[in-house]
């Protein structure tokens, strides 16, 4: 994400909104008719998967994929870049999501046609940050955004690109996390550099009533090596209805998904639930990053 | 001139002599350079010289004259080497390396997922940086892992 201007992304959000009436099914697109897009996924990601295969038959076209079960056995023994090498002769885009870090980059050395990253190891997972990009853009605003982002902040790479991307924008930005979990010193400091308004905290106390969006991340169990320290930590970040009686009418609370219990069942009545939509979004964004990449849109 | 009497103590008629290596790196300089046993010139080191800016490691290479951009890799470890391209046990021509911008093979990635550290046909890929204190950290093209210090330990 690191290598998109400001303008590179507001290029794919608006062509994105262009195609969110054809993400609906409420108009017909065939900007991919006649092309095949081949759905390379190295590791299991029903989720992603899904969602790029729907925005490839909502703009007409055709997908071919390795079947996860396959993609262990058939390709055993064969290195990616020689995959990448037979595919790519195959099909007019190759998405793909691999365990590797790095591996969308070497497969794009290796490919003839253009690849998505749809994931690589721990480390890029850039069509989430344009989704939630999106997401902001369509149900809040991106520019000053008023935001706190909640969970395992050292970890999470999603969040880490995300509050990257928004430094682009503008923004005043709080984390809350356990002290353990911490936004990395050096992000901070960048975006200070980037005259970012941050603020570091460990509790949503104070928060709630003054951010216009709430992005909630998972706490995995295995950073705590002690489960009642886990419990301790996974309870201080979990938001519920009556937390949320203290939001601005405005609050947009966003989440990744899957989520494990960091957003009560009880929120997802609240006007202020977005994760379900931000889950569809990830097709218009999707749809717009294939079609730029196929060059049917320029 | 004192530089070039220390240089002709152990003078030889033509080749690359690497001057100011920081001492005991002389053998990671011959390795980054990639020379080893079945190398076809002689080569010769010192290691623990006493120079004027204190103890230093000097290689010399005899017969071939190495390519800068090869020679510009040492600069990883041994930024203030200084390169003698000798002639007729003269030194024709003299300079200091400088820190390429990028790094192919020499290192490996610190970060055991890498792409680049398994069975796939690329060489490793670093793009070379400086931070504001002027230290030199190099960044993975492919995994992004950052390697700050130590880099010697990261040689293949
Ligand atoms: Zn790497």
């Amino acid at each position: 994400m690191k290598d998109f201007s400001r303008e590179e992304i507001d290029f794919v959000l608006d062509t994105a909104e262009k195609l969110e009436p054809a993400a609906r099914g409420l108009e017909k697109s065939r900007l991919l008719d006649g092309k095949l897009v081949a759905l390379l996924f190295f590791e299991p990601s029903t989720r992603t998967r899904l969602s790029f295969e729907t925005a490839v038959n909502r703009l007409g076209g055709k997908t071919i994929n390795l079947g996860s079960v396959e993609a262990s056995s058939v390709m055993k023994g064969e290195n990616l870049a020689d995959t990448i090498r037979v595919v790519s002769g195959y099909a007019d885009v190759i998405v793909m999501r691999h365990p590797k870090d790095g591996a969308g980059r070497m497969a794009s050395e290796f490919s003839s046609v253009p690849i998505i990253n749809g994931g690589d190891g721990s480390v890029h997972h850039p069509t989430q940050t344009i989704l939630d990009l999106y997401t902001i853009r369509r149900e809040s605003h991106l520019e000053g955004l008023k935001i706190a982002m909640a969970g395992d902040l050292k970890y999470g790479r999603t969040v880490h690109s995300l509050c990257q991307a928004l430094a682009l924008y503008g923004a005043d930005m709080t984390f809350v996390s356990p002290p353990e979990l911490r936004m990395p010193p050096e992000i901070v400091r960048e975006l200070k550099r980037q005259k970012i308004r941050v603020k570091e905290t460990d509790s949503f106390e104070g928060i709630i009533g003054d951010v216009e969006v709430l992005y909630m991340t998972r706490v995995q169990r295995e950073r705590f090596p002690d489960p009642e320290e886990y419990l301790k930590v996974a309870d201080s970040l979990r938001i519920d209805a009556k937390l949320l009686k203290a939001a601005k009418p405005e609050l947009k609370v966003l989440h990744p998904l899957p989520r494990v219990n960091e957003i009560e069942h009880d929120v997802d009545s609240t006007p202020h639930a977005c994760y379900f939509e931000q889950a569809f979004y990830g097709v218009p964004t999707r749809m717009a990053l294939l079609a730029l990449v196929a060059g049917v849109i320029k | 001139m004192r530089e070039k009497r220390d240089l002709k103590v152990q003078a030889i008629e033509k080749g690359t002599v690497i001057d100011h290596i920081p001492a005991g790196q002389a053998l990671n300089v011959l390795h980054i350079l990639g020379i080893s046993g079945d190398f076809k010139s002689t080569v010769s080191f010192v290691m623990n010289a006493q120079g004027a800016r204190g103890k230093k490691d000097v290689v010399k290479i005899e017969g071939k004259e190495i390519n800068v951009g090869e020679l510009n890799k040492i600069a990883l470890i041994a930024p203030g080497a200084t390169v003698n391209i000798i002639r007729n046990f003269e030194v024709k021509r003299k300079y200091n390396v400088i820190i390429p911008n990028y790094i192919e093979g020499v290192l490996r990635c610190i970060n055991p997922n890498c792409i680049s550290n398994s069975k796939e046909p690329i060489k490793s890929k670093f793009a070379v940086l400086q931070s504001e204190e002027k230290e030199v950290f190099l960044r993975c093209v492919y995994c992004n892992s950052i390697i700050y210090e130590n880099i010697v330990r990261h040689l293949f």
